[in-house]
């Protein structure tokens, strides 16, 4: 065998011990029967899969997935301008790269924790509220939908600039010019040549930024206090207080089919070859 | 005169650093103008600056008379084909041509594609994507997209550099009949002295962000103002401060007479080129000179004294 073979060798054993082996036992106790004191326990069935019929769970998902899909809706639009923008600030790009960056310095759940203090009825927010009389009570910031949204927003938003960045800094300068000698005005220059052709990267922030978002558990926990319930959360429930470990296989199992299967559709219909 | 273009004093400074050093340029309607440089000289800043995509310093340009200086590229009816021919990715060939089309609000479309397609020879290919295309056509494809606005002057950024030598030679009567069939005002900015000698009308050659000199391709080259412009528009054989071309300079064995222009020197080597030998001759003021001699006559080897002989009229004295 040739040496280069051999350099994919890592990232094979990495995927079957860490990825294929675990997906292999969730699959196998999505089919199984739930142990007396957690666990899992024989006989095979179908059970766990036929209870995720219930309207129930259906709603869980379809709240799950429109969750997900405004976070990476507001990501495209916060993170295309600031895309934009580091681009055409040539001599400080890596400064506000950087900047961009400059959140992964700390855990996820410290910056989560973060925004609890700020939007709590006794946080920053309101307490300046509050002392210069613009409310009298509390705003109802913390522990809603809006609150997990913002956090979700908050924490993806990255993997948004950096791909639109990506592709917009291999743009040709000269498009643009192009553009404008063809009588475009900045506005038409803007929806008709540099956003389409920023598409590969819009594609690329949104599969980054809505499959987290979709699995995300830690922030509705937090922001939302446990009322906003996503499929995340549900998922997590039944490893641990629910202790139903095959219910949990089998709506990850769901998920993941499902992801997939969408995945594949949209990556089909819209990454026609671009250059 | 009928002028379509006029560029006026036009200076532009970045900082530290002078581009243009007061550019002024009358071009008439219906020319085929060149800009003739070496790279750095300024003229793809000129060119920038007629767009509208940089301001002038000072100066003005003048389009069929009225200052445009602070007009934006979309409001100036001028169309630049660029080196890189900045064809939209995104697009088929129809729709990049359409796009300027579009942004001006021209009614009826198709007739005018139509006829551009046919003027460029790219019917049935007006569904490609730039990227199915040859360099060749995606030139004409950024070609035909400008030519489809009939813009009062379109601008051509070295467009044939990025050919192989082959198809450039080709593309330059190509380009050239172009010009004489839609009568629209070329001005094209190039490097290269013959693209510049075969195709223009009147060239202006610029050295160190000013024009050296401006006239018709023959002018420029039998009658140059500068050394400048007698080195860049071809080779030239200087004796002290006279300059006489290499296919004027005849050089001979025996003594010449005495009336005719002359000078000694020795043979220092002799270049087969196929059509014609190259002989390298050392003058006794030690200047080196380049000779072209028929095959059939070249019988030098290094080390023969020779002399070198021209004639008065093909003298260019500066």
């Amino acid at each position: 065998m040739k040496l280069r073979s051999w350099f994919l060798f890592p990232s094979w054993l990495w995927m079957v011990l860490l990825f294929l082996a675990p997906f292999a036992i969730v699959l196998a106790y999505s089919f199984l029967t739930r142990g007396a004191y957690g666990g899992v326990g024989g006989p095979w069935t179908l059970e766990n899969y036929q209870r995720l019929a219930d309207p129930l769970y259906l709603m869980i998902l379809v709240r799950s997935f429109a969750m997900a899909l405004a976070a990476t809706v507001l990501c495209v639009i916060f993170a295309f301008p600031a895309a934009l923008f580091i681009v055409r600030a040539p001599r400080r790009r890596n400064v506000y790269l950087q900047l961009v960056m400059l959140p992964f310095w700390t855990s996820f759940l410290v910056r989560t924790y973060a925004w609890m203090f700020l939007l709590r009825d006794t946080g920053l927010i309101n307490s300046v509220l509050q002392a210069v009389g613009v409310i009298h009570d509390p705003l109802p910031l913390l522990y809603n939908d809006g609150a997990v949204l913002l956090g979700l927003v908050y924490g993806y938003l990255p993997f948004m600039v950096l791909p639109i960045y990506a592709t917009l800094e291999r743009m040709d300068p000269a498009l643009e010019e192009a553009a404008a000698d063809l009588g475009a005005r900045p506005l038409t220059t803007l929806l008709r040549v540099i956003v389409p052709l920023s598409k590969p990267g819009i594609i690329a922030g949104s599969v980054l930024v809505f499959i987290p978002c979709l699995g995300a558990f830690l922030t509705p926990d937090l922001l939302g206090g446990g009322r906003t319930v996503l499929v995340g959360n549900l998922v997590q429930n039944q490893f641990t207080t629910a202790r139903d470990w095959p219910f949990g296989s089998a709506i990850s199992i769901l998920l993941m089919a499902l992801v997939t299967v969408l995945l594949w559709a949209f990556l089909r219909r819209e990454s026609e070859p671009l250059v | 005169m009928d002028l379509i273009l006029e560029l006026r004093n036009l200076v532009k400074e970045y900082p530290g650093h002078r581009a243009l050093d007061g550019i002024s340029l009358s071009v008439p309607r219906g020319e085929f103008f060149s800009l003739l440089g070496p790279s750095g000289c300024g003229k793809t800043t000129t060119l920038r600056l007629i767009a509208g995509f940089e301001q002038p310093s000072s100066g003005d340009v003048l389009l069929n008379g009225e200052t445009v200086n602070h007009r934006k590229p979309y409001e100036r009816n001028v169309s630049t084909v660029f080196q890189s021919y900045a064809l939209f990715p995104h697009l088929t060939v129809r729709q990049n041509i359409e796009f300027g089309l579009r942004r001006h609000r021209v009614g009826d479309i198709d007739p005018r594609v139509r006829d551009i397609l046919d003027l460029v020879s790219l019917t049935g290919k007006e569904n490609r994507r730039p990227s199915q295309l040859s360099g060749g056509e995606r030139q004409r494809v950024a070609l035909a997209r400008s030519l489809v606005l009939q813009p009062d002057v379109l601008l051509l950024d070295e467009p044939l550099a990025a050919l192989d030598p082959q198809l450039r030679k080709q593309m330059r009567t190509e380009l050239k009949a172009m010009q004489r069939r839609v009568g629209i005002t070329f001005l094209l900015v190039t490097h290269d002295r013959e693209e510049a000698l075969s195709m223009s009308d009147q060239l202006a050659v610029m050295n160190a962000g000013r024009i050296e000199q401006t006239g018709s391709p023959q002018d420029l080259y039998l009658r140059p103002r500068t050394r400048f412009v007698a080195g860049f528009l071809g080779a030239v054989n200087w004796i002290g401060n006279i300059g006489v071309r290499p296919e004027s300079t005849r050089i001979t064995a025996r003594v010449p007479q005495p009336s005719s222009r002359q000078t000694p020197g020795v043979v220092t080597g002799t270049v087969f080129l196929g059509d014609c030998v190259e002989v390298l001759v050392r003058l006794e003021s030690g200047e080196d000179i380049v000779a072209r001699v028929p095959v059939t006559s070249s019988t030098f080897q290094p080390g023969d004294p020779v002399h070198m002989c021209w004639d008065a009229s093909q003298e260019m004295i500066f």
